[in-house]
């Protein structure tokens, strides 16, 4: 079946069989092979992506389910720097080991951050629940959401957010 | 694993889902969000010849409050349950339920057709309908039925949709009493070990046998669940006394 999507904003058109899941088409058709497979049955979280700007499990969505959607992986948020200081904090705090978990997690990471800047801990491990972890456990992994949080919040400030302004009038 | 192969064919209203299904007949399967077909598929647990996409019809993604009553239309999704301050208001048990329900990326993409066509026994949202006293939308070539949510759910991940029935919304009666609901689970986001949704004196228990299953508060319980991996029959057994215990004293109902 003939499809035509949107991947990290590039135009693609491709040919499928229906039984071809999102994740095996980003990896062995388009090899953007940052999207992991762990579980295939949506338990693991390690192939989450974002479809018209939703958080998704690749593998519980049909390539042909995807047509005329906006695909979006961790090439494409890593490409564009929308989550350089996300993966500066990751690396900083070794918030990852082997690395498998990580595109998710970050994908994850960055849905929550856009719906909530200032998360707290119980928030952040509720919105990772669905994403397995299997070797440097999760602390980690939530201390370098905590610092990306602060670090947003504090640089809307000095660019001139609400934080700067408020500042400017107390001084 | 990976999902055996099928055939994919794109519904653009109900009634062209209703003749597909008509015309495939038990070998076809609809499909909408895919959170529950799909894993099921790629275990596979399920290999339906032919899968109907249904994903895209337009109309059911509605909430309506009227009078007396609530409509779900059955692509809603639920994280717009989730996130719904209408349903938040009128059926705040609902609400509560949804935040068990999964995992963020997999309510961004389950409806709540979906869900209940499905008839997990270990599902939340079979068991909300149940003690909701909520009735099903089923629609077909020959017409449109509600069908009461105590006689829908008739067996392990069986409904009592006809083949070339399609479930096209939910109605819950309004106003929706006191609600209280509770899952024990081991990871958050994960199916229950055992769970109660209750409503007024309606108590809806989930994992705990081959559908969900509804007791008056007034009732003594009388479960026979399975028993699996994560707990013996004995201990679901006490685990629900213990849910249905904490249910009594929330909602004030003496025991």
């Amino acid at each position: 079946m003939k499809i035509a999507l949107t991947v990290n904003g590039e135009a693609i058109g491709a040919e499928v069989e229906p039984r071809v899941h999102l994740g095996d088409f980003l990896r062995e058709h388009l090899s953007l092979t940052g999207t992991h497979l762990g579980c295939e049955h949506g338990v693991c979280g390690a192939c989450t992506v974002r479809i018209d700007g939703a958080l998704a499990r690749a593998c519980l969505v049909l390539a042909v389910q995807a047509d005329g959607c906006r695909v979006e992986t961790i090439e494409g948020l890593s490409d564009s720097g929308e989550i350089a200081d996300l993966q500066q904090a990751f690396h900083e705090r070794n918030a990852l080991q082997c690395g498998y978990c990580t595109p998710g997690m970050l994908i994850a990471a960055q849905d929550l951050l856009l719906r909530d800047p200032a998360p707290d801990r119980e928030t952040i491990r509720e919105h990772l629940s669905g994403n397995y972890c299997r070797c440097t456990g999760y602390h980690a992994i939530v201390d370098a959401i905590v610092t990306t949080a602060e670090g947003r919040q504090a640089s809307k400030g000095v660019d001139g957010g609400p934080t700067a302004a408020m500042t400017t009038v107390v001084s | 694993m990976k999902a055996p192969a099928f055939d994919y064919v794109r519904a653009g209203t109900v009634t062209e889902a209703c003749a597909l299904l008509g015309q495939h007949g038990a070998d076809a399967r609809l499909l909408a969000g895919g959170q529950s077909l799909l894993p099921a598929m790629n275990l596979r647990l399920a290999s339906p010849s032919v899968l109907i996409d249904v994903g895209r019809i337009t109309g059911l993604d509605g909430i309506e409050v009227r009078a007396d009553k609530l409509r779900i239309g059955a692509l809603v999704r639920h994280e717009t349950v989730l996130r719904s301050t209408q349903i938040a208001k009128h059926v705040p048990l609902l609400t509560e339920a949804m935040r068990h329900v999964a995992h963020p990326a997999i309510r961004a993409r389950g409806t709540m057709g979906g869900n209940l066509a499905h008839a997990d026994p270990a599902s939340e949202l079979p068991a909300c309908m149940l003690a909701l006293g909520a009735a099903i939308e089923a629609t077909s070539a020959r017409g449109t039925r509600m069908i009461a949510a105590e006689y829908f759910f008739t067996g392990l991940f069986q409904t009592a949709l006809e083949p070339d029935e399609m479930l096209t919304a939910i109605q819950i009666p309004l106003p929706a009493p006191r609600f209280f609901f509770q899952e024990i689970a081991r990871r958050s986001g994960d199916y229950a070990i055992v769970g109660l949704a209750a409503s007024g004196d309606r108590l809806a228990f989930f994992s705990v046998g081959d559908r969900p299953l509804l007791f008056q508060a007034s009732a003594s319980l009388d479960l026979d669940p399975p028993a699996d991996l994560q707990a013996t029959a004995a201990m679901r057994v006490h685990l629900a006394g213990v849910l249905r215990q904490r249910a009594l004293t929330a909602l004030g109902i003496q025991a």
